[in-house]
């Protein structure tokens, strides 16, 4: 009796990761052209009039913003897209009838978004250097905390990409929720500046949580306590491992 | 009697919209057979496939390979099981080779160049291994679609309309390569519209219509127990009625009298003998004739004889 296809597993990590570098212009080089825009103007051009946040330079204060910015959305669209594909084209039919379960079909899909997502975090971390000055406090912490990030969205963009029945619900949700509520959620300012009733209403959007716990492990600051913002990310997670594991169960969109 | 390699029992399959596709459908599979199951647009096939492979979920019933259950133990069965699907369904963007290679990895085997290389001469694809599946003619791309079915090497082969849509020299070259597939032991169950598919290759036979199964049985059999000889003797002069002395074959007058129309025997070459023992009973009545049409039924006609059967009101 097999009980976990490894090599079934490796097939499709390896794959999904090809296909990222087969699209590397429009994968990895188009983000980081965003982001390092966003340093120039931001961290650079504005940044260098603006006052320290929390006792953070205000270039260095948005890194983990914008790095966030980068790594919700990649980590969405990459994963939706690996598996909305294959059931747009009908290709599909391979893995559903392939010895794959839900463990392997979600270690090979999800790994390969999160490698993505964690190959473009290095890159911007790098590219950063280039225009602002900084330090992680403590970067084993950031890179954990980054990879949890990395996979608790690409197991959201796979729900995505199974639920979307057509190529523009795939956009809505990161152009239209994660990206606003990325703006939105302390990226460029810090959530304990804005005065009420603003100063709960943000406290309201579930990425400022993100945004302010991938701070802290940066600099050690941060809008909300780190153990409220892993507790929820922890909890999103567990979330969206259930949803896919109930959509494996019951085929939903999958299986006829 | 062998244990069979596939065995569905009670299966059936009613869609969320309330379609029955399959309906108590009971059906053995021997290994190493090429089964056919031929049936008209919307009878089940396919659905029936994607049951076995994982593709549909089914409504009840129990399916069994390899002494697998498929509700239980679906990844030790499923290793062995290959399906080539109708849709031309690849990732047009992939290098043939990496295309088939992927398959192979995705079925748990190791990867293996010689065999994938091997693979694809079998399939006439070895030259074109670097392409983009993109760049490649319908039979091509079915070519591929095959090649990735058979790269891990699987017991039981589902073709489903193998040949739809190719060419009649790709056909006759595929029927080849099914044939070279039973014989290395391959079991396969292949759906098809073209009958004479059935009839070239096929050991065994199914007929299914509306999500049941008709009949099974194999191919030389069904055509003895439903194949008929059908002769039309042209008269020299027309008859108004049977003479008392040919009365005992099953005969017809037609075209005003001027055609004698025999059907009977049984798919055995019998009904040859009894149409050249119906012309000596002419020519012994003095019953002229100027020429004789004979032939012998197809499948086809069985098929199409049995579906008729269905369609006709109680």
């Amino acid at each position: 009796m097999i009980a976990f296809n490894i090599r079934g597993t490796w097939s499709i990590y390896k794959r999904e990761v090809m296909r990222s570098l087969r699209t590397a212009f429009q994968s990895i080089l188009s983000p980081v052209l965003t982001t390092s825009l966003y340093f120039i103007v931001f961290g650079t051009v504005i940044g260098a009039r603006m006052e320290p946040v929390d006792g953070v330079a205000y270039g260095a204060f948005i890194i983990p913003g914008l790095l966030m910015l980068t790594l919700l959305g990649e980590t969405t669209s990459n994963s939706s897209f690996g598996i909305y594909m294959p059931r747009f084209t009908g290709t599909i039919y391979e893995l559903l009838s392939a010895p794959v379960g839900v463990a392997e079909t979600l270690i090979g899909f999800v790994g390969a978004a999160a490698t993505k997502g964690l190959i473009l975090a290095a890159i911007i971390l790098v590219t950063a250097t280039f225009f602002v000055d900084y330090e992680i406090k403590y970067p084993l912490f950031a890179a954990l905390y980054i990879m949890l990030i990395a996979a608790s969205f690409s197991l959201f963009g796979f729900i995505l990409g199974i639920w979307a029945d057509g190529f523009e619900k795939l956009g809505i949700i990161p152009l239209l929720i994660l990206t606003p509520l990325t703006f939105l959620g302390g990226t460029f300012y810090s959530i304990d500046d804005l005065p009420e009733p603003w100063n709960s209403v943000a406290l309201a959007n579930p990425i400022a949580f993100l945004v302010s716990g991938l701070r802290w492990t940066f600099y050690g600051t941060s809008d909300v306590p780190i153990a409220l913002s892993l507790g929820l990310t922890l909890g999103f997670l567990a979330v969206c491992t259930a949803i896919i594991a109930f959509i494996f169960k019951t085929g939903w969109r999958l299986r006829e | 009697m062998q244990e069979p390699i596939l065995s569905i029992a009670g299966l059936s399959k009613v869609y969320s919209g309330g379609v029955k596709a399959l309906d108590d459908v009971d059906l053995e599979i021997r290994k190493g057979e090429i089964f056919a199951l031929l049936g008209p647009n919307g009878a089940g096939k396919t659905t029936l496939i994607g049951a076995v492979c994982g593709l549909v979920r089914p409504s009840g019933g129990v399916i069994t390979a390899f002494g697998h259950n498929l509700k239980n133990d679906w990844r030790s069965a499923r290793a062995r099981i290959g399906l080539v699907p109708q849709e031309l369904s690849t990732d047009m963007f992939e290098t043939v080779e990496r295309a088939v290679s992927y398959s192979r990895g995705l079925f748990g085997h190791a990867p293996d160049k010689a065999r994938i290389h091997e693979i694809l001469r079998s399939l006439s694809l070895y030259e074109k291994r670097s392409s983009q599946i993109r760049e490649l003619s319908g039979g091509m791309k079915r070519r591929v679609l095959i090649a990735k079915a058979l790269a891990h090497e699987p017991e039981l082969l589902f073709l489903d309309e193998p040949t739809a849509g190719v060419d009649v020299e790709l056909r006759k070259d595929m029927w080849e390569q099914i044939s070279a597939l039973r014989e290395r032991g391959t079991t396969i169950i292949l759906t098809t519209h073209y009958i004479e598919e059935a009839e070239e290759m096929a050991d065994r036979v199914g007929i299914i219509r509306g999500g049941k199964i008709l009949m099974v049985d194999d191919k030389a059999a069904m055509m003895k127990r439903l194949g008929r000889t059908e002769a039309v003797l042209q008269l020299a002069e027309p008859l108004s009625e049977l003479p008392p002395s040919i009365a005992a074959f099953p005969l017809e007058l037609s075209a005003d009298g001027r055609e004698l129309c025999f059907r009977g025997g049984d798919g055995t070459g019998k009904g040859r003998q009894q149409v050249a023992d119906l012309t000596k009973a002419l020519i012994a009545a003095g019953i002229d004739f100027t020429g004789i049409d004979i032939r012998e039924s197809s499948l086809e006609d069985i098929f199409v004889s049995l579906l008729t059967e269905q369609e006709e009101p109680a």
